[in-house]
């Protein structure tokens, strides 16, 4: 019954959606407050239901109801009651309806917090949301419905991939769908200005809440999957250059831009268009980014050849939202006039350089994960696009931009003067040259790139507090004053340099476990001791066990340094009942100079002795750390008064607007 | 049709790697760092997007002896790969060799900058010349012009 009623709430959504996406739109058109009035309690209709639907499918898959196909696909009865949940987005139709009660809850939020749009925006804003939610919908019940029944019932399930019974990646999708979802509102926001023809100051302030949610969102999700495949993949990798993960980097490449991008409309009231189209970008690399990693496509194109209905309206959906939104841009998008000028070397110069940087990699991202599908769908033979091509072609795009990263915030809006920035950065270049000159020093002639890129960390971080020091005036007024300006700096700012002291941290990170990782790979016997990167690992032995749902070879090792204990760490292998799939955990003991990562393998023989792989993984835990400084930074930026009170309002907007007295 | 989109959704995820095995390796360390850098550039042909030295596959773990061999009878690096794409192919390397096939691939992030840096020049110049063009005032509509008109009226009383 429950999967009958969850059924019937996503068919009622798609009729509420179908008016959502119609009655507002044609009400603003026409300028008549009743219709476009209509948007915020469809858009709260639409959630509701949604949100009926999804509940219904956590009630089938808590109890277990294995007359439901995606249960019997997706669950099993052993499994702990966080998975039980976590399998219900762990899967392809109802990952499906995850992303769409996002969408609705974007939604909803417009409508209950919009107060301050101006009716015509908010209820275009409301209609192409649906308009995006009937895609889906229609994508749901046509070709892959949640809810569909099996007979007769199975006795049990056949259990969600091991791999994924993880609270880390239980998480992680609806984290990552938080921020693709967020951008659509970016989306919504800039089509509704290109039917309105009209970008300004007060649109941009609007839509940067969003983007910057959404942004957070979606750092926060990748890190989080990269976190994971680092502990439990069992090698201490945490970048792949995956489809999967590329599917989720290229939004973050086009948001990332957005956001710089938007903030030059809002202050300077140019390169409107460009903004435009990054987030009609933004969002379609979003739905691209969920189609690839849930359509199969990415594994074969034949995934696409064995189950056509979904591959053809996949491609449909994509083919209408992205083309038909870039059309309106062509047709529209020449009307919207800049009027702030500028000069090449200025504040807008630089964030214009950060949007060609992240529009070139996105752009070289997408060619290297789409390539393969290219080549061979018309028959072009097949071809391995691997970590290789993507290193070689991302790291010298981001070395300059990095570079550039710590002179930006000196520049002045308009025009600006390269030598005095550089005059004021004296101390960061000299920091970062001493860096350079250590790390080499010790290091030799290790990995060069590995010194350079700990140099380009140095160089950002100590850039970034230079900048602000001096907007504080640090050592150049009294401390009493530099400290009155440090508290009345706005929150949006210290976004920007919390934010860029992350990235800074973050590639510090990347730099020391990309250059400096030290293995070891051996077989060890009980009592045996092996060296890593100037820690003695003990091997104490290997005790078998059972879990929940598996059953498990622990191998313990005691980790001293200098004759003294530092950690005991135990890893598991462990064999999952119902798929018989081997995983690892692996034990793993963080300091901030670096990872003490031990794994255990096969055994070896009978004498109790195993295979073990030993990791010393310099600087790693500044990776995330890192990142969620960034996220931080997000959280900070958008609780910015500017955002909050004096909500922006536009210039002689009381008026122009049609159907104004409404609000 | 439900079975395949499941099972290729477990191999979508990337599987816990074991990869080299203490058995394979070569006791000269400088000769087996070596063969470690030559197998993170080859595919694991039957993997998804595995390298040869992440994968457990049993074809990776022939292709990693196989390298080794090639290493230990005194091949260099190059000797190496190209010995492997003989007999695999070019499916085989992560960093597709530049040819007629592979030419949008590598060509293309060297277009989109020069793109980019002409769409900049273009901007550029284009601003210059608005700029020397006196900025037409956006004519008032019909209701901003009564507001104006309130506003006016209503700083007189």
């Amino acid at each position: 019954m429950t999967a009958e009623i969850g059924h019937f709430a996503l068919v009622l959504a798609l009729f509420v959606a179908v008016a959502q996406a119609s009655l507002p739109l044609i009400g603003a058109h026409r300028g008549d407050p009743g219709w476009m009035a209509l948007a915020k309690p469809t858009a709260i209709l639409q959630f509701a239901l949604v949100a009926v639907a999804f509940a219904c499918l956590t009630h089938v898959f808590v109890t277990s109801d294995f007359s439901v196909v995606n249960v019997v696909s997706n669950s099993h009865t052993d499994k702990p009651l966080l998975y039980k949940i976590s399998g219900v987005w762990g899967n392809h139709e109802g990952s499906l309806l995850l992303w769409v009660l996002i969408l609705a809850i974007f939604g909803a939020a417009v409508a209950v917090f919009g107060a301050n749009l101006p009716p015509a925006l908010k209820a275009r804003v409301l209609s192409i949301q649906a308009m995006i939610a009937v895609g889906f919908y229609l994508f749901m019940l046509l070709t892959s419905n949640p809810f569909d029944r099996i007979f007769p019932p199975p006795l049990n399930g056949r259990g969600l991939n091991p791999l994924l019974q993880d609270p880390g990646l239980a998480i992680h999708p609806p984290m990552l769908y938080l921020g693709y979802v967020g951008f659509s509102m970016a989306f919504s926001f800039a089509i509704a200005a290109l039917i309105e023809g009209r970008v300004d100051a007060a649109w941009a302030r609007w839509v940067r809440p969003w983007t910057l949610a959404a942004w957070c969102f979606l750092t926060g999700g990748i890190a989080l999957g990269s976190w994971w495949a680092y502990y439990e993949l069992g090698w201490g990798g945490w970048w792949f250059w995956d489809p999967v993960e590329n599917a989720s980097f290229m939004p973050w490449l086009a948001g990332t831009a957005l956001l710089h991008s938007s903030t030059v409309v809002e202050k300077r009231d140019t390169l409107k268009g460009w903004t435009i189209l990054l987030a009609i970008i933004t969002f379609s690399l979003s739905l691209l980014g969920t189609f690839l990693v849930r359509s199969g496509v990415l594994t074969s194109v034949h995934a696409f050849a064995t189950d056509p209905t979904r591959g053809v309206f996949i491609l449909a959906l994509l083919v209408i939202v992205i083309g038909g939104s870039l059309a309106l841009f062509a047709w529209r998008g020449p009307k919207l006039v800049s009027t702030g000028l500028f000069q090449p070397v200025s504040r807008e110069g630089g964030l214009l350089f950060n949007n060609l940087v992240m529009a070139t990699a996105c752009a070289a991202v997408l060619l290297g994960t789409l390539y393969p599908l290219l080549l061979d769908a018309p028959g072009g033979g097949k071809v391995s696009v691997g970590p290789p091509f993507f290193n070689t072609v991302l790291i010298p795009l981001m070395i300059p931009m990095i570079a550039a990263m710590a002179v930006g915030p000196f520049l002045s809006w308009k025009r600006s003067d390269l030598m005095p920035a550089l005059r004021r950065l004296r101390i960061a270049l000299v920091l970062t040259i001493v860096a350079a000159i250590v790390t080499y020093a010790v290091h030799g002639d290790e990995p060069v790139l590995g010194v350079v890129a700990l140099a380009m960390a140095v160089w950002l971080g100590t850039g970034v507090l230079t900048e602000l020091a001096e907007r504080i005036r640090l050592f150049r007024s009294p401390l009493s004053e530099s400290f009155r300006r440090l508290g009345r700096l706005p929150r949006a700012s210290w976004g920007m340099t919390i934010g860029h002291l992350g990235l800074a941290i973050t590639i510090a990170g990347m730099a020391g476990a990309g250059a400096w990782k030290v293995e070891s790979i051996q077989v060890m016997k009980p009592g045996d001791k092996v060296t890593v990167g100037g820690y003695e690992y003990r091997f104490t032995g290997a005790k078998a066990g059972k879990g929940p749902n598996y059953k498990f070879v622990g191998g313990q090792f005691t980790v001293s340094r200098h004759g003294r204990e530092i950690t005991k760490l135990t890893s598991e292998k462990r064999v999952y009942n119902v798929s018989q799939q081997p995983t690892t955990e692996a034990g793993i003991h963080t300091t901030w100079r670096g990872d003490l990562y031990a794994v255990i393998g096969d055994a070896e023989g009978s004498g109790g002795a195993f295979v073990t792989r030993l990791y010393f993984n310099p600087l790693v835990v500044w990776i995330w750390a890192g990142t969620l400084i960034m996220v931080f930074a997000g959280a900070l930026s958008l609780t910015d008064r500017r955002h909050r009170v004096g909500a922006p309002h536009r210039k002689s907007s009381a008026v122009s607007l049609p159907g104004a007295q409404e609000a | 049709m439900r079975h395949i989109a499941v099972s290729l959704l477990l191999v979508a995820f990337p599987q816990a790697a074991f990869g080299v095995n203490p058995s394979e390796m070569l006791s000269d360390p400088a000769l087996e760092l070596r063969a470690r850098e030559i197998s993170k550039e080859l595919r694991c042909v039957v993997c998804q997007n595995q390298s040869i030295d992440e994968s457990d596959a049993t074809l990776a773990r022939d292709l990693r002896v196989l390298v080794r061999e090639r290493l230990a009878a005194g091949d260099d690096d190059q000797g190496v790969i190209d010995y492997v794409v003989s007999r695999y192919g070019d499916f085989v390397l992560l960093r597709p060799p530049v040819k007629g096939a592979t030419l949008a691939l590598w060509g293309g992030p060297i277009a989109i900058v020069l793109f980019a840096l002409i769409a900049v020049f273009v901007f550029f110049r284009r601003q210059r010349q608005t700029a020397k063009a006196p900025i037409a005032a956006t004519p008032l509509n019909e209701q901003e012009r009564q507001r104006l008109q309130d506003l006016l009226a209503e700083k007189e009383h």
